[in-house]
């Protein structure tokens, strides 16, 4: 990929982890979360084994605690909703320094910040490991319709497009005498949308054709050409995580 | 990219009915993806590419609502149903979504098929019988379609949080007891706001490009017939 492409999440540094096919992640993304998810919340040691599950794949990976926990708190607004529960919830309530709290209430919250978190974890592991472009061939090669991959494709691209398209008429706004502080950029901007709009697709439309002309027919040329599809030694590496919280949530659902 | 996020994250919905809106948003994909490859021509695929670039921009954008601890953010369904039919529209939100929760941890990959009923097919559909209802009855005028535009948009954001608090009604972990009635009135007042906020974007965005390009509106094709000639593509200005 070119220069200016943005990969956000994505960290560059080599490691078994990052060299496994995409489409193996994926699934194993996947298949992970749901076992969390079906996971009875009373089992709290349960919790405890995927958060170990997950710290052994990040230190696998070379991700670091701090970059990952700085970018769960994506989750914010969730938490703050588990917060509330306790005091919102029905059913029988206990005190606890002397706030009158909801035991459904409190089991809840732990239920959403728990998997919650997990989730956030897991699906920030497969972003720091893996390219936006490589997650598309990995889609793909699960089987993914072709119009979905082909409208994930161009959306990817074409955020580089607007992002530089609005910072063009950015500067074309500066430079015509428009001094914007704080939030009046905002003005300038929702004065714009429409145009920006335009722009952006015109720019989208040349760069389609452009890549029609290089012989585009709606996948990416490292899809059928099939180079770095994953081996079945990779596909068994990667199922350890999954298969192991999977046998956690199945004894985890047998004793509670 | 410390942004804050609206989508359903694991753990909020159960498994039994999270797995339901799961089956439900894949049976309704699977119908998308049959009826849009009809749809799809070499105009319609980077329009649907930069529809679904210009909602995850917008999606950036996020109002908390503080009461409950629930933040909400534009949808763009209404946009998409414009701009690119509402087949090819829902694929282009499901896939906003689908990426969002695969490279962001936007929403729970286990709740995706919660947040795509939510926000692609619900919001969506109900921008779409929107729309066609109002452009036959609106005067074919830039001002009807803008009010067109902001008035799905608004619709299709109260819609979609509306089938938040019946997800949460029919399976949400915890039992608020009485105050469903209260989540359900947060969330339309809140979005309510945020609609006119969606519908604003989203009237000046259709309205400049019904202007300039008509022909890449495609409630205006479908739901009228050509009466103008084709517009000769507005190539040109320094970049």
């Amino acid at each position: 990929m070119g220069a200016g492409h943005a990969h956000v999440l994505y960290r560059d540094t080599p490691s078994r982890v990052h060299r496994l096919a995409p489409e193996v992640k994926i699934a194993a993304m996947v298949l992970f979360t749901v076992a969390v998810v079906a996971t009875p919340r009373e089992a709290f040691w349960a919790f405890g084994g995927y958060a170990l599950l997950v710290a052994v794949v990040a230190a696998l990976a070379r991700v670091g605690p701090r970059w990952l926990l700085l970018r769960a708190t994506i989750e914010v607004p969730f938490v703050l909703f588990a917060v509330a529960l306790p005091f919102l919830g029905a059913g029988p309530r206990t005190e606890f320094a002397g706030l009158s709290l909801s035991v459904d209430g409190l089991h809840g919250a732990w239920n959403i910040v728990a998997k919650g978190t997990l989730g956030v974890l897991a699906s920030l592991l497969l972003a720091a490991t893996t390219t936006t472009r490589d997650l598309i061939v990995g889609l793909d090669r699960l089987r993914c319709p072709q119009i979905v991959t082909q409208i994930a494709t161009f959306m990817l691209r074409y955020l580089d497009v607007l992002v530089g398209e609005a910072r063009r008429m950015r500067v074309a706004r500066i430079s015509r005498g428009d001094d914007p502080r704080f939030l009046w950029q905002l003005r300038g901007f929702a004065a714009g949308v429409g145009a920006l709009f335009l722009r952006a697709f015109e720019r989208g439309e040349r760069v389609y054709l452009a890549m029609l002309s290089r012989g585009y027919t709606g996948r990416m040329p490292a899809v059928w050409q099939g180079a770095g599809a994953a081996t079945a030694g990779q596909w068994v590496a990667a199922a350890t995580v999954p298969l192991a919280a999977v046998a956690i949530a199945a004894v985890a659902v047998v004793l509670t | 990219m410390e942004t804050l996020a609206m989508h359903i994250s694991n753990g909020i919905i159960n498994g039994p009915v999270a797995g339901i809106f799961a089956a439900v948003a894949l049976a309704a994909l699977t119908f998308c993806v049959l009826r849009g490859r009809r749809d799809l021509d070499d105009r319609l695929a980077p329009m649907a590419g930069l529809v679904a670039a210009f909602i995850f921009a917008v999606q950036m954008l996020n109002f908390p609502i503080f009461t409950a601890g629930v933040s909400g953010h534009l949808l763009g369904g209404a946009l998409a149903a414009l701009l690119v039919g509402p087949w090819v529209g829902a694929l282009c939100v499901s896939v906003v979504l689908i990426v969002q929760a695969l490279v962001f941890g936007d929403g729970g990959v286990a709740m995706l098929g919660l947040n795509i009923t939510n926000m692609a097919l619900l919001g969506t559909a109900a921008a779409y019988l929107l729309i066609a209802g109002l452009l036959r009855v609106l005067p074919r005028t830039p001002t009807g379609l803008a009010v067109t535009a902001f008035v799905s948009a608004l619709v299709s954001v109260v819609v979609a949080s509306q089938g938040f608090v019946v997800q949460y009604w029919l399976g949400g972990t915890t039992d608020l007891g009485g105050n469903l009635t209260g989540l359900a009135g947060t969330m339309a007042g809140v979005h309510l706001l945020i609609g006119i906020g969606e519908g604003l974007i989203t009237a000046t965005t259709v309205a400049t490009v019904a202007k300039v390009r008509p022909d890449l509106v495609y409630a205006l094709r479908a739901l009228r017939p050509a009466t103008a000639p084709a517009p000769v593509p507005a190539v040109g200005g320094a970049r």
